[in-house]
């Protein structure tokens, strides 16, 4: 029977069926679900949520040594992270099988940058699968643990958005066991990368190179559809969808392998198509190869995109040159809906305080990455995970004592444990003045709330030591740190500024757990209300950004007469309690008929 | 079901799209199609704009909608209708949920909601239904039903037993909220 399968979710099954017993992972759209449904659908196979992508990739290395099949999961920058142990991984090959899936995001839906990783694959001179929909998916990465084995190679699978996370008809099998036994292999001339073994490895990936390229002109995955011979498409992944949807007579080359590329194959199909067309997202990967072989290709980035997703439409109007006739064109200026910190959120507090400060904010990847936009505007840099504290300290050293009391660095707690800890130990070692904010909401929250190892459970949910920021703040050498309720605006604006006068390195660990990690609020809060015949319409409240405070463009007077240009009210089924609005209205315009204290949870 | 059928619905992140959308999804691929649905996750709790792709058929290729082949939009808030115009053509059938909440810079008072822009474009659709899942589901006793009121009012244009939606629907659902969604699509389908 078929089952309706996300691409993740396929590959998590793909695993299952090819008898993994390793999967480990770092949280990142849009690969989370993989670990995920792996962690809830299988408990055959050991699964974790590493801290992050290098050890997720190092701890599958391990797995993979004794013989077990591993699977490490990331997104597409993850891949950045791992790509020190991948790149000698090719040389040392695995033993049991070894398959990394990367899933890229084409259009950043939610990523820094949209590259494309089937560079990776060249890169290490290691094979790549692309697959088109769900069954791929699962067929692929089963398909990838033998090719794995059979060339002592990592394989990667890469998937994009557009597969991960579309669900497609998929066919179950069962499980069968991984074929090697697993133990010790003691091998140093494999596996100890010294220089002396490492020339030697370095023949063999490429000798390994050959015979996949040689494996890729058979391979069952690569597969001509010829029909009309006027067009012939060269197409992977997702792509292939967007294309045989748009032209769905034409002949096709369908790469199930896009690395390394089969050299006869190509040349083969070229002679058997009048116009030869190749279509692929973001760069020119196969297009490029073409064009090393000498084989003329009509029509690829000349007229395709470089930049963003594909989708049917861009496919069609690009290729056929005619603009599309729409019934009806999206009205310009239609307010648009960001993404917003919650009602509740506790980075709010430190941000609105950022801003009171006029501090700069070197910023980090997670929810708070969400403080750069209107209206709190207070975040100043992001560009990977960890680089908040070094952009602070280069900073303070770059700026000397004219720096001082201007900036901090804004770093989540998933992402302090993922790549925060060298940094910081650099601000103390290098003797630095820099004030670095963990803002601790004890929980990975961007991506749907994934345990660290710092909350104190395991991807399964089992308790688990929770590593402790201030302890180790200390053992990195920092004198100054402080636990600070970022609800508590009065109380956090003391702390913020007196930490950032100060000239030596400061650790602020904020105290406020995410707004929508049920296990950290024990009982919902009343929402607080807006006294509309107090409210005198100046809007602190409003510049708070929460969710649930609504402006309302009313021109009048307030009880007392004193005219307004409007007044707030605030939504009760969103109001979760926090009191960051209670304590910025100067005219106590704003109640509650609970108890006032400032967060979600009491005595933070 | 001859040609590919694409529904697309949209609505703002915590209405319950998802779900609706798989339940769409799995009942047409009980009933014997293939089905591929997409959608954007990732920020859906945060009140962000909410889209799923759904198509079925003998066949189907492509996840998401081309655009001007929308078959059905779907929309459970009034002002998303106007950011998915360029996915219609004249036949589309369009049911939108009599529901407004405000994006942000409405909230901060620095735009104001496009009324008059969603009536004047509701009325260029032959297939044009307003429907009051969220006052129906409120009256039932619980808002967030409204997703099990719109698939109610929907599900009346699919040649699909009316038990087999309800078995889903219910399948995804404590057995505390049965009662109230089984009224709530129930209402749907007298809408519709």
């Amino acid at each position: 029977m078929k089952k309706l399968l996300s691409g993740n979710e396929a590959i998590a099954r793909g695993a299952y069926e090819a008898g993994v017993t390793f999967a480990s992972a770092y949280p990142g759209t849009p690969s989370t679900e993989i670990l995920e449904t792996v962690a809830r659908e299988y408990p055959e196979i050991y699964a974790e949520w590493s801290p992050n992508e290098k050890v997720a990739l190092e701890v599958a290395m391990g797995a993979a040594f004794t013989g077990a099949r591993a699977m490490a999961s990331m997104k597409h920058v993850g891949v950045n992270v791992a790509a020190d142990p991948l790149m000698t991984l090719s040389y040392t090959g695995i033993c049991g099988g070894l398959v990394l899936i990367t899933a890229d995001d084409p259009q950043l839906y939610s990523s820094q940058n949209e590259q494309d990783n089937r560079n990776y694959a060249k890169f290490a001179k290691i094979p790549m699968l692309e697959p088109s929909d769900s069954q791929e998916a699962k067929d692929f990465v089963v398909r990838g643990f033998d090719i794995s084995e059979q060339f002592d190679t990592p394989v990667m699978v890469r998937s994009v958005t557009r597969v991960s996370h579309a669900r497609t008809p998929v066919e179950l099998k069962e499980r069968k066991a991984a074929p090697m036994e697993v133990q010790i292999r003691k091998d140093p001339p494999k596996y100890v990368m010294l220089p002396v073994y490492g020339r030697k490895r370095h023949v063999v990936v490429e000798e390994r190179f050959l015979k996949l390229k040689e494996f890729a002109e058979t391979f069952e995955l690569n597969r001509m559809e010829m029909n009309d011979p006027e067009i012939g498409i060269i197409t992977s992944g997702i792509s292939y969808q967007y294309a045989k949807e748009v032209f769905p007579n034409a002949s096709y080359l369908k790469l199930g392998m896009v690395w390394p590329l089969p050299d006869k194959m190509l040349r083969e199909f070229r002679s058997k198509v009048k116009k030869l067309y190749v279509i692929e997202e973001l760069d020119p990967f196969i297009e490029e190869y073409l064009k090393i072989l000498g084989i003329q290709v009509d029509l690829g980035k000349d007229v395709l995109p470089r930049c963003g997703e594909l989708t049917p439409s861009i496919v069609k109007e690009k290729v056929t040159g005619e603009p599309e006739k729409l019934f009806l064109s999206n009205p310009e200026n239609i307010p648009p809906r960001p993404p917003n910190m919650c009602p509740g959120c506790p980075h709010r507090g430190m941000f609105y305080t950022i801003k009171k400060l006029k501090l700069y904010a070197a910023g980090d990847i997670g929810c708070y990455t969400l403080g750069a936009l209107p209206p709190l505007t207070s975040l100043d840099t992001c560009v990977c995970m960890g680089a908040s504290i070094g952009h602070a300290m280069g900073m303070s050293k770059a700026l000397g004592d004219e720096g001082r009391g201007k900036f901090v660095a804004v770093i989540g707690d998933s992402t302090f444990m993922h790549s925060g800890m060298t940094g910081l130990a650099d601000v103390a070692y290098n003797k630095s003045y820099a004030t670095v904010i963990i803002a601790d909401n004890r929980i990975t929250a961007m991506t749907g709330a994934q345990e660290h190892p710092a909350t104190g459970y395991t991807v399964r949910g089992e308790p688990t030591h929770a590593v402790d920021f201030a302890e180790l703040g200390k053992a990195l050498g920092f004198k100054n740190i402080v636990k600070a309720n970022p609800y508590d605006l009065e109380a956090y604006e003391k702390i913020l500024k007196e930490e950032v006068e100060k000239d030596e390195p400061s650790l602020i660990v904020n105290q406020g757990p995410c707004a929508l990690l049920k296990r950290a609020l024990p009982k919902p809060k009343k929402p607080y209300f807006v006294d509309t015949d107090t409210c005198i319409g100046c809007k602190k409240c409003v510049g708070l950004g929460c969710p649930a405070i609504s402006w309302n463009a009313e021109v009048g007077t307030t009880a007392e007469g004193k005219k307004r240009k409007g007044y707030a009210t605030i939504e009760p089924t969103l109001c979760n309690g926090c009191g960051l609005c209670y304590q910025v209205c100067s005219v106590e315009a704003i109640k509650t008929e609970d108890k006032v204290f400032f967060g979600l949870v009491e005595n933070l | 079901m001859e040609k590919t059928t694409s529904v697309l619905m949209a609505g703002v992140g915590g209405q319950g799209i998802i779900l609706a959308s798989d339940i769409l999804s799995e009942v047409m691929l009980d009933a014997g199609y293939e089905v591929k649905k997409s959608e954007i996750h990732g920020m859906a709790q945060r009140g962000g704009s909410v889209s799923s792709h759904i198509r079925v058929g003998k066949k189907v290729y492509s996840p998401t909608i081309p655009k001007g082949s929308a078959d059905y939009l779907i929309c459970f808030e009034k002002l998303e209708l106007l950011r998915w115009l360029d996915f219609c053509n004249g036949e589309t059938r369009v049911i939108v949920n009599d529901l407004e909440i405000n994006p942000p810079a409405v909230n901060l008072g620095q735009a104001a909601y496009p009324r008059e822009l969603f009536e004047e474009t509701a009325r260029k659709f032959k297939n044009f239904k307003l429907v009051p899942a969220s006052k129906t589901a409120l009256e039932l006793g619980n808002i967030r039903a409204a997703n099990t009121v719109m698939i109610g009012v929907f599900s009346n244009y699919f040649d699909v037993e009316e038990t087999l939606w309800l078995d889903k629907i219910l399948g995804k659902l404590p057995e505390k909220l049965h009662d109230l969604n089984r009224k709530a699509f129930s209402a749907g389908r007298k809408l519709g």
